[in-house]
């Protein structure tokens, strides 16, 4: 099967329109009628429901950022009840409280509908056996792709991550022919093959790659491509938005947003003013069709662009450009979401160690390393190296509960790290991509 | 109790990140101060460590180095005379041993008049009663000031 459903992948831009205009509509009067959050929301901004005449409306809609889901954390801007919850997914914050996101059946069978298309449109389908290698749990790639790759009929084999030479194994012995993990993460388990003497090129049958949760590049789709014999796949997604759901198509032109699912925007990241296809901007998303937990205009910080043409394909969806950066200062370590606003808060409850810091990010192989370097408190310092190594532990074990990722630490002398005045650039990143 | 006490010395302990360079602006302070080092050890750890210095003013070296931004403390250490001939440390950690007096960190330099042995023990005043008890003898405090 090449398309899921042609009905709606390829229908003709100005009917798929109407429905995204439908979709809003309703969306906008079920929100205002049921939702106290969302209600006050469009008062404050002197929106009413009757004033979304058409679809270009939608830009005078309030944004929503991440903020507003940690200011009424866990679930105060649910509009389900509880018992209508099926699922919760659990992301970083941008401080010490996390993300939750909750899913009615409606919401996973939607976000499970939006990955089938995806999938499909890289050319899986049944007779393919789909390794998802993205962690399974409170995160969203691993069970996300799980469903997503089951409904189309692929077998899957869902090794999360981690324990890379069983993973070649069973790639091996259960004919892998495509796989769902972080690039990094790809190339990792390609080195880990070649000191294992395998070939992934000619000893498995892995030929497509499903890529995505952190930043990556055409030079490494290049290199992934030439290295492991692989076609790499671009896909997209946020767990405010359900988690991974557009990808690419064997075009490669681009990851289709599914315009029933998703009304996708490009605003200009200061003034929020709308920009033009093909100019780049912060992408902006309004889920049309969520029960839990809808977004509407989820400034999601992240920079790209849009383009609406018809796809080669014969999909008529508009595509976004590959992932240029971010608004804000957050950081992706091995697929993670980590804010350097999250380690300022750890720190501040670590009464040893100063509150400057420094945050190196390096690439160690194909795997990102976190450092974080602080300083030690001078009321704190001990002559002895046990108490000096019982804060670095402290600080290492505070950080990696917070932000889910090893961290190295680095404890430096009081006064050596960087002050800052302005905006404070704390954060060093050696990646190269 | 004032003559125990008179053996308890000042040692400084300076943190510092493990790099090139740091140990030079240690010493180059001191140098500029005119501060004699009688001895000194670098303990070590993964990424910084901790320059332990037993000198001859070490209000003013406490003063100087925190002065130039380094993090600085003092700690109490005692400083063992030992005969310099095969058998002198076994003397001193026997007799430490046997009171039960644990030591948590030792260095030691051999001078003109004897080697001494520098220690950091969890029971100062135990070890320097057990030492003289023995005959031992310990370098007073008045050097150091």
């Amino acid at each position: 099967m090449k398309t899921w459903d042609p009905r709606i992948e390829e229908m003709p831009q100005d009917e798929l329109k109407k429905l995204q205009y439908r979709l809003l509509k309703t969306l906008v009067y079920r929100l205002y009628s049921f939702s106290a959050f969302y209600h006050e929301r469009m008062k404050d901004e002197g929106v009413h429901p009757d004033d979304i005449k058409s679809l270009e409306d939608a830009r005078k809609l309030p944004f929503m950022t991440k903020s507003d889901l940690r200011d009424n954390y866990p679930d105060r801007i649910f509009t389900a009840a509880r018992d209508e919850l099926v699922r919760y997914h659990v992301s970083s914050g941008t401080t010490g409280k996390p993300t939750v996101v909750g899913y009615t059946s409606h919401d996973l069978d939607l976000w499970t509908t939006s990955l089938a298309r995806s999938l499909t449109a890289c050319g899986l389908g049944r007779g393919d056996v789909i390794q998802v290698s993205y962690g399974y749990g409170l995160f969203t790639g691993g069970l996300g792709m799980h469903y997503g790759a089951e409904r189309i009929g692929a077998t899957v084999v869902p090794t999360s991550v981690g324990n890379t030479e069983r993973q070649i194994e069973l790639m091996q012995d259960l004919g892998v022919t495509a796989i769902a993990c972080t690039p990094s993460y790809l190339i990792h388990i390609g080195e880990v093959a070649e000191t294992m003497g395998v070939s992934l090129q000619n000893d498995t049958d892995l030929r497509v790659g499903i890529l995505g949760a952190e930043p990556w590049s055409e030079q490494m789709r290049d290199r992934i491509s030439s290295q492991l014999g692989i076609r790499a796949y671009d896909i997209y997604g946020t767990s405010e938005l359900s988690g991974p759901m557009f990808c690419e198509c064997t075009e490669q032109q681009g990851i289709h947003i599914w315009g029933d699912i998703a009304l996708t925007e490009i605003v200009d990241p200061d003034s929020g003013e709308p920009l033009d296809p093909g100019e780049k901007g912060e992408l902006v998303f309004t889920i049309l069709q969520k029960e839990a937990l809808p977004m509407i205009r989820y400034r999601t910080g992240d920079i790209t662009s849009l383009d609406v043409a018809t796809c080669a394909c014969g999909r008529t969806h508009p595509r976004i450009g590959r992932i240029q950066g971010r608004v804000d200062d957050m950081l992706i370590i091995r697929g993670i979401n980590v804010f350097p606003s999250q380690i300022e808060h750890a720190l501040l409850t670590i009464p040893e160690v100063g509150q400057h810091f420094q945050i190196v990010v390096d690439r160690k192989g194909a795997l990102d390393t976190l450092l974080v370097r602080v300083e030690v408190g001078r009321d704190a310092f001990s002559d002895k190296i046990t108490d000096l190594m019982t804060i670095k532990e402290t600080v290492a074990h505070r950080l990696k509960n917070t932000l889910n990722v090893n961290v190295g630490v680095e404890l430096v002398e009081p006064g050596s790290l960087p002050r800052f005045e302005g905006k404070a650039k704390r954060v060093i990143d050696r990646r190269v991509l | 109790m004032e003559k125990k006490s008179e053996y308890v010395i000042k040692q400084i302990s300076v943190f510092s990140e493990n790099r090139p360079g740091r140990l030079a602006a240690i010493a180059e302070a001191l140098r500029k101060e005119k501060i004699n080092i009688f001895a000194f050890s670098i303990a070590e750890a993964n990424g910084f460590g901790v320059v332990r210095a037993l000198v001859d003013n070490p209000e003013r070296a406490h003063e100087t180095l925190t002065d130039m931004g380094f993090m600085v403390s003092f700690t109490d250490v005692i400083a063992v005379k030992m005969r310099d001939e095969p058998g002198g440390l076994y003397e001193t950690a026997r007799i430490l041993g046997d009171a039960g007096v644990n030591i948590e960190y030792s260095y030691a330099y051999s001078g003109k008049d004897a080697a001494v042995l520098v220690l950091r023990v969890d029971q100062a005043e135990e070890a320097i009663e057990r030492i003289i008890e023995h005959g031992g003898e310990l370098l007073s405090r008045s050097l150091f000031t």
